[in-house]
């Protein structure tokens, strides 16, 4: 008796079971048409994720293209990029010959906004601190190990410096931040330079990974006498004490809109490929960069559709244009009208089979 | 028509039992496939560091040099740290189950508690860790003048030892259960207490048994990534102490995989990912041949 | 046995049926611990919004989960039609042709399938299904946690079937049922509440997988139901928020927790009800 109910109830629960597998295969399926231009897929660095993820909500609203970012670092937006699985890379660091020469077509480096990478740390009481430049190298290096140092209490002579233990934060993923930092240590120290070097992933002589910036600041956070390196946003964002550092003219800079926008008044290249660090600007921040969207310059690859590819370039163009009002609020410095200029002639040279998309 | 009906009948059940065959090939060329796909992807890593690999403790990206000396050390700390830790308390759930209190009540609900601890999700255990536990050792490490990481082989290790009891307690229970009740009849009607049955007979008996959970709980541990790689502290180097951070072969994969920006280094992760399912493969296989020994050989 | 008295081992004796309790209750306490950390910060944050809500761009308040529940549901439905079928077919196989080499080979396989790290997995979805389709998808992550779920899918299908009496089969025989039909419709329905029971403890463990969607499914900030592209989920939310630096994302982490535990919970539940009610006894 039993087992009667119990096979029509199974017979019933089949017959449920097979009608809802067949709407979700039409429902998922049926998706792909109508949705698939309208929405971009793009990966990278976390340095301008909070500018980003502000300006692709914005974006949507405003045009209806969902645009999904996502921050896995400067790394993992170039090598997606040349696997061919995203629309569009997000980097910090500008991409090496290798991995130009991996990816079989031009890769152009857009800018979008150029930002500050601050030391911040993790002290009692959270005082303001100066650095210098081999000082900030001696310490990544692992050479100076304790907040009271002689030489950190010389240039900070206001703050009583703790006797704890220097905890280094650093990326342990591919980071254009570390990028930008490797890059300005490897012009201010030459030991860091022939030591560890400048890429977006270091073989670091000390200390702890986060993943991200996020990660990193969070870990410096949570970890007392630690000391780390993120972007500006957020230290901001979080409260975190970052420290003044000395630039190439002797001035101690702050990090903020201004001096960055300083760092990034320096001659610029048509490709855009170009560092800010340690910058010749009186009054501009030494640890500063730009960061870019990558796209490959010809778009048609891997059966990508015109209509992608104008989508990218109208993002894109958005993004440099109206999309830079969103840059200040979050201390991220917008692109100087040269700097535009550059980019503009770089999107309109985005071609689909050899005919440039946007006029 | 009789025969037409027959032979009609005759087809479906041929179809339906090369259809059961296929199933089970399907599995066999699916794993095949995995391993396959793993040594190919890997190949020029194998190719160009050979048994290097394995020696190497620098993992540079940016010159191209890789070794992961590193990540077996770490994985090897984690993961027998682990062991040891959980040990401790599997060892007495399996007897608690296995002996002690076999139905009932107490039973159900050690065994439920257990069965919900399994259940956790990794992630979960790493996020608790990330905020619960390394606060904690990162006052142990103060009060021992310790570097206050917080993370590091011995958080990781501790919060690897809570995923891993189940298992091995419910692989030990198991096991104890199995051994025969005149062996355990005889020893008390010779006035053995319950602790000298447990210590002469029944351990002794499910002596392989036990091993063999613990070859399990070690190939469980080993592969261990979401919780590992929140509390490890993502360090590319060998680590000196109990605390220092570092990385297992699962974390540098899943820290490090995205973006690999070259094919060496790409293969040398895959590499990671080989060596990770030829050793777990191993452990499993052989603690799964001792208990099947010994069920059979009871 | 000679030297010392039987008080001192009765002594023992107690001390260690003691020590074994104590530790016993000791090893179930991080359970406490975690649940009720986890219920007491996430509770705040489960609302309505919470749950149908998107969320919100990086430092802003707010948001919610709901693409990451849909996005969870979709991909262990992915997960299940891949692996049920061909799941229970194996098992099917497995106790229907016991000792035959095939059958070794195939159970060696599935043992070893089921021994496999998440990570691997992750990897090979990557390479199997990403690559070649060009994009991160839902679908590459949905096999990915099938390929997980298949063993367990299997090795439930045979256990439950082996359990059936010979004596089913025979009488269907018997009757002149036919072979497939026998199976089909005889000693797979009474063996429905083993193999539901390892559908749903197959889903319970993926449901919370994380590290096989790091390449697969990449996390997606809308809501997505098609499969081809990218998909936010429950674990990724999880694992991306605890670890970023913002009080706000914890707490979204912690509600996020909180969901998954009660789901996992629920389906354990399930599993036992199911169990009890339609379990055919012999």
């Amino acid at each position: 008796m039993s087992q009667k109910i119990t096979s029509l109830k199974e017979a019933k629960m089949q017959k449920t079971f097979k009608i809802i597998t067949i709407l979700f295969i039409l429902f998922g399926f049926g998706q792909i048409g109508f949705t698939a231009e309208k929405e971009l897929l793009g990966a990278g660095a976390t340095f301008p994720y909070p500018l980003y993820s502000k300006m692709f909500d914005v974006y949507h609203k405003e045009s209806g293209v969902k645009v999904n970012y996502q921050a896995i670092g400067s790394g993992g937006g170039i090598r997606q990029l040349i696997n061919k699985t995203v629309d569009f890379g997000g980097s910090d660091a500008i991409m090496s010959e290798k991995d130009q020469a991996e990816a079989g077509g031009p890769i152009l480096h857009i800018p979008t906004c150029a930002g500050a990478v601050v030391i911040t740390y993790n002290l009692p009481g959270s005082p303001q601190l100066k650095f210098t430049p081999d000082i900030i190298g001696d310490i990544f290096l692992g050479k100076i190990k304790k907040w009271n140092d002689r030489r950190l209490q010389e240039i900070n002579p206001g703050t009583n410096l703790p006797d704890m233990n220097i905890t280094v934060v650093h990326r342990s993923d591919g980071s254009g931040t570390t990028f930008i930092f490797s890059d300005y240590l490897s012009k201010v120290s030459n030991e860091w330079r022939g030591q560890v070097g400048k890429g977006t992933s270091l073989k670091w002589p000390t200390g702890i990974g986060g993943k991200g910036n996020p990660g990193v600041a969070g870990l410096v956070q949570q970890t007392p006498g630690s000391i780390g390196y993120v972007e500006l946003i957020y230290a901001l964002q979080n409260k975190m004490p970052y420290g003044m550092v000395k630039n190439k003219k002797g001035n101690y800079i702050q990090a903020n809109l201004k001096s960055t926008t300083l760092a990034a008044n320096t001659t610029l290249p048509d490709d855009m490929k170009v560092s800010l660090t340690d910058t010749d600007s009186p009054d501009g921040y030494p640890i500063s960069g730009f960061t870019w969207l990558l796209v490959f310059q010809e778009q048609d690859y891997a059966r990508r559709s015109k209509e992608k590819a104008k989508e990218l370039v109208k993002l894109l163009w958005w993004m440099t244009h109206e999309g830079q009002v969103h840059a200040e609020p979050l201390h991220y410095a917008p692109l100087s009208p040269k700097a535009a200029e550059k980019a503009e002639k770089l999107i309109k040279s985005i071609s689909y089979k050899g005919s440039s998309l946007i006029q | 028509m009789k025969a037409a009906h027959f032979s009609k009948v005759a087809f479906a059940e041929i179809f339906f039992r090369k259809l059961l065959s296929l199933a089970g090939v399907f599995i066999i060329i699916i794993l095949l496939a995995i391993l396959f796909t793993l040594f190919i992807s890997s190949f020029p890593a194998i190719r160009t560091f050979g048994l290097y690999f394995f020696s190497g403790s620098t993992w540079d990206p940016v010159r191209s040099e890789f070794g992961a000396l590193p990540f077996l050390i770490g994985t090897l700390a984690t993961s027998l740290l682990a062991l040891a830790i959980s040990i401790i308390f599997s060892l007495p759930i399996a007897i608690f189950l296995g002996e002690y209190f076999t139905q009932g009540g107490k039973a159900t609900f050690i065994k439920s508690m257990i069965e919900l601890l399994a259940g956790v999700p990794s992630v979960i255990y790493g996020f608790w860790g990330l905020f619960v536990m390394a606060p904690l050792v990162r006052k142990l490490e103060l009060s021992l003048g310790v570097a206050p990481l917080g993370v590091g082989i011995f958080t990781a290790s501790l919060i690897l030892a809570i995923m891993i009891i189940p298992y091995s307690a419910s692989l030990g229970r198991e096991v104890i259960s199995l051994v025969p009740a005149d062996l355990k009849e005889a020893a008390y009607s010779l006035g053995a207490t319950r602790l000298e049955v447990i210590q002469k007979v029944i351990l002794p008996y499910a002596g392989s048994g036990i091993l063999a959970g613990i070859l399990l709980s070690l190939g469980r541990a080993l592969g261990e990534t979401m919780a590992v790689t929140m509390v490890i502290g993502n360090r590319n180097s060998i680590p000196n102490s109990i605390f220092s951070p570092a990385n297992t072969l699962a974390s540098i994969i899943a820290n490090e995989f995205t973006e690999a920006t070259d094919s060496l280094y790409l293969a040398s992760l895959v590499e990671l990912a080989l060596v990770l399912f030829l050793v777990t493969t191993f452990l499993n296989t052989l603690g799964k041949w001792i208990i099947h020994r010994m069920a059979v050989n009871r | 046995m000679e030297s010392y008295s039987v008080k001192r081992r009765i002594f023992y004796d107690r001390l260690f049926k003691a020590i074994i309790i104590f530790l016993t209750f000791c090893s179930i306490l991080p359970l406490f611990f975690i649940l009720f950390f986890i219920t007491s910060k996430g509770i705040s944050v489960i609302n309505w919004d919470f749950l149908t809500q998107l969320p919100k761009p990086v430092g802003e308040l707010g948001g919610g989960i709901s693409n990451a529940l849909i996005g969870t549901f979709l991909l262990v439905t992915i997960a299940s039609i891949f692996s049920i079928p061909i799941g229970i077919l194996t098992g099917i196989f497995l106790s229907e042709y016991r000792n035959g080499k095939l059958a070794y080979l195939t159970r060696l396989c599935t043992e070893i399938l089921q021994g496999i790290p998440s990570i691997v997995i992750g990897i090979i979805a990557y390479i199997w299904l990403v690559i070649p389709l060009g994009s991160f998808s839902a679908l590459s992550g949905g096999i990915a946690l099938g390929l997980m779920m298949l063993p367990v899918i299997i090795m439930a299908t045979e256990e439950t079937l082996k359990l059936i009496p010979e004596s089913l089969r025979e009488a269907s025989l018997a009757l002149g049922v036919s072979y497939p039909r026998t199976v089909l419709k005889v000693i797979l329905p009474a063996g429905f509440s083993g193999i539901i029971t390892g559908i749903l403890l197959g889903t319970a463990r993926i449901a919370g997988e994380t590290a096989p969607l790091l390449f697969t499914a990449f996390g997606n900030p809308y809501m997505n139901y098609n499969i081809l592209k990218p998909i936010n989920s429950l674990p990724l939310v999880i694992f991306n928020y605890a670890s970023s630096p913002y009080p706000e994302w914890h707490k979204l982490a912690w509600g996020a927790s909180l969901v998954l535990i009660i789901l996992t919970l629920i389906l354990n539940l399930f599993t036992k009800l199911v169990t009890k009610k339609w379990k055919i006894q012999f």
